[in-house]
């Protein structure tokens, strides 16, 4: 084990699947000499040449697009977008194309591309630039979709990710990139995608996040211990597939449930987790799940507009509270 | 002439070209009797730019095309009694009946597919062309597309990177003067689209998208220099869509005075009088003969084949519960 950053731990399973496999090449804006404007690819140019790490122009549509078409043709490519917020670009080429054709020619061609990007608010990146479009992504079938807030999980589920025969978006998260953990050094731990894990063990709610909404269910959690409430959090760590028995197993202790996401609230992830829940968890209910999102509007830029609408430890306490009132 | 078809391979396209146009006049009159489903969009008239383009590749090439394909799937060298069958929703279907006429794919024959998204086939060419450059494979992709998706912002795109990066891809762009129901010189400030290749640093030029010959030798000439790592070619192959847009199209807005002249240029037509001239009639009337058994047992064996069974596609399982 190696104390690394998030950051650091991308870029060591980046390296790895590189080396282990010579059908695997990353392409996006800005990765290649410069080493990416997160330093996730840092030095990956000079190790594997221009042939297999490349600098693109501005051109999402076409490059998400090629992503899908070099997977069904034998590579194993990454693309990075640049922010979350650029998602919107790539939506045909997700929607229309790696979507469908795995059904449709099943048997015949496999998609193994992965998409990562990075979303998130919180340092005055303004309206464009500091979206969590989770949902776009994960309303997609034949597509995976992860979310991993530990630099292990960032290691091992990229590892994953990349040697996953469907496509996988792999969102990462601003704040994310310099928070430091353990992570393995050995090269063949992967974790696997479709786990939940539970982040803190608890009785008394569950608390059910992704990426860096866990850190600030974390947070709320040390809040309601203070008032000796004892919550779970549950890194959901992949949003889909959900792993729904670690959904169930969470609310058959708890009896009680907040989900927490960074989109828009409106049709958003939490939406979908809180149906689950009742399609799912009824029965085990003592009370309504509550919903801890994005409120329904732009992300504005100044210091207290901002903080005004992302999600936080505090918001995320008082909806336990108030579920458990 | 360099690059030229041999007689035989002019046969074999003469041949692919009779199949194909009466799988289209064959599946017209289906659709007139209702019996088959969803709008069937077809290539009469634009038959020589898809067969003789695919059979100036090698069988491990691969191509793309839009939702007007058969010429290239029949051209790449797809069954045609597999292609009825999908195209009528059976078990025995390229996709078995998941895709419909517009969306075959054949990975054995490297069509890696129709696409009904107008554009997209172009990046998909450019993806496979980076896929085969970043494992150093001898092949070429080729992009099968029409003057409608050259409009489209995506193009620009593709066309960008493939010129940047010297991909080993060919776009061949059919022109059929129609964007559904909208000519082209309504879409386009320019009626030669070729000329925006200089735009992306690769050859471009235009042919007789009629003629064969010429067809074959272009498209061949790219896939040479494409395999020399010398970077795409932009063809753009004028040619003319004599039916509508598809079998829901209502028409009206196709003037006989401006059909008339591409229907004397029929592209089979032209194909047997030059065929003719080397092999004789009699030979080229057997070749048609042949096309028309084939294409009739392709029918009947295909119409005789079993509807699917639903199964829900379990890898794009919403949950995992273990």
């Amino acid at each position: 084990m190696a104390i690394m950053r998030y950051a650091e731990a991308l870029n060591a399973a980046l390296r790895e699947e590189m080396g282990r496999d010579p059908r695997v090449f990353m392409f996006g804006e800005d990765i290649g000499r410069y080493g990416g404007v997160f330093k996730v690819s840092r030095g990956l140019m000079d190790e594997f040449g221009e042939g297999r790490i490349r600098d693109t122009p501005i051109s999402e549509q076409a490059l998400t697009a090629m992503a899908v078409s070099a997977a069904m043709t034998g590579t194993r490519p990454i693309l990075e977008i640049m922010y979350a917020d650029f998602v919107p670009l790539c939506m045909d080429a997700l929607v229309n194309q790696a979507s469908v054709f795995g059904y449709l020619w099943e048997g015949q061609i496999e998609i193994p591309f992965v998409l990562r990007t990075q979303g998130g608010g919180g340092v005055g990146t303004g309206a464009q630039h500091a979206k969590s479009l989770d949902v776009f992504l994960a309303h997609i079938p034949g597509i995976k979709v992860v979310a991993p807030v530990t630099p292990a999980d960032a290691k091992g589920m990229l590892k994953a990710a990349i040697r996953d025969p469907q496509p996988v978006i792999f969102l990462e998260h601003k704040l994310l990139y310099n928070t430091r953990g353990e992570v393995a050094n050995e090269e063949d731990v992967l974790v696997p995608l479709g786990k939940a894990r539970v982040a803190i063990s608890g009785t008394d709610i569950s608390i059910f996040a992704s990426s860096k909404m866990v850190v600030e269910a974390e947070a709320a959690a040390k809040l309601l211990a203070k008032d000796g409430i004892g919550a779970e959090v549950i890194d959901l760590r992949t949003l889909r597939p959900l792993d729904l028995s670690a959904i169930k197993a969470s609310i058959a202790k708890t009896h009680h449930a907040v989900v927490v996401n960074e989109g828009w609230n409106f049709c958003g992830y939490v939406s979908e987790l809180s149906a689950t829940i009742m399609d799912h968890c009824f029965d085990d209910l003592d009370a309504p799940v509550s919903r801890v999102a994005m409120p329904d509007m732009p992300i504005p830029y100044s210091e207290p507009l901002e903080a005004a609408v992302i999600p936080n430890a505090s918001r995320i306490a008082e909806a336990a509270r108030r579920t458990l009132a | 002439m360099q690059n030229a078809p041999s007689i035989e391979e002019q046969m074999e396209i003469h041949r692919r070209m009779i199949l194909t146009r009466r799988l289209e006049e064959i599946l017209g009159g289906l659709a007139k009797d209702g019996k088959t489903r969803g709008p069937l969009h077809r290539c009469d008239g634009q038959e020589a730019v898809g067969v003789a383009g695919c059979m100036a590749l090698r069988a491990n090439d691969y191509v793309c095309t839009t939702h007007r394909g058969h010429h290239v799937y029949v051209g790449k060298g797809m069954d045609p009694r597999r292609i009825v069958a999908e195209i009528m929703g059976r078990e025995t279907g390229y996709c078995r009946g998941r895709g419909g006429h517009m969306l075959l794919g054949d990975a054995s024959t490297g069509m890696i597919g129709g696409n009904a998204i107008v554009g997209a086939g172009i990046p998909a060419a450019a993806g496979m062309a980076l896929s085969i450059q970043v494992m150093k494979e001898d092949r070429v992709a080729m992009a099968v597309f029409g003057d409608g998706a050259a409009q489209t912002g995506i193009a620009h795109e593709a066309m960008n990177m493939a010129g940047l990066w010297k991909l080993p891809v060919i776009f061949l762009l059919e022109n059929n003067q129609y964007g559904l129901t909208v000519r082209q010189e309504v879409q386009s400030p320019v009626e030669d689209l070729f000329i925006r290749a200089a735009g992306y640093g690769m050859p471009g030029l235009k042919v007789d998208g009629n003629d064969v010959v010429a067809v074959y030798q272009a498209v061949a000439e790219a896939a040479a220099r494409a395999r020399r790592n010398d970077g795409p070619t932009l063809i753009e192959a004028k040619t003319y869509r004599m039916q509508g847009f598809s079998t829901s199209d209502m028409g009206g807005y196709q003037s006989e005075a401006e059909m008339a002249p591409w229907r004397d240029r029929d592209p089979i037509r032209l194909s047997a009088e030059t065929l003719s001239k080397s092999i004789g009639s009699e030979a080229v009337a057997e070749i048609a003969e042949a096309a028309e058994v084939e294409i009739q047992a392709a029918f009947a064996l295909a119409l005789a084949d079993p509807f699917p069974v639903f199964e829900f596609h379990r890898p794009s399982g919403a949950y995992t519960e273990v």
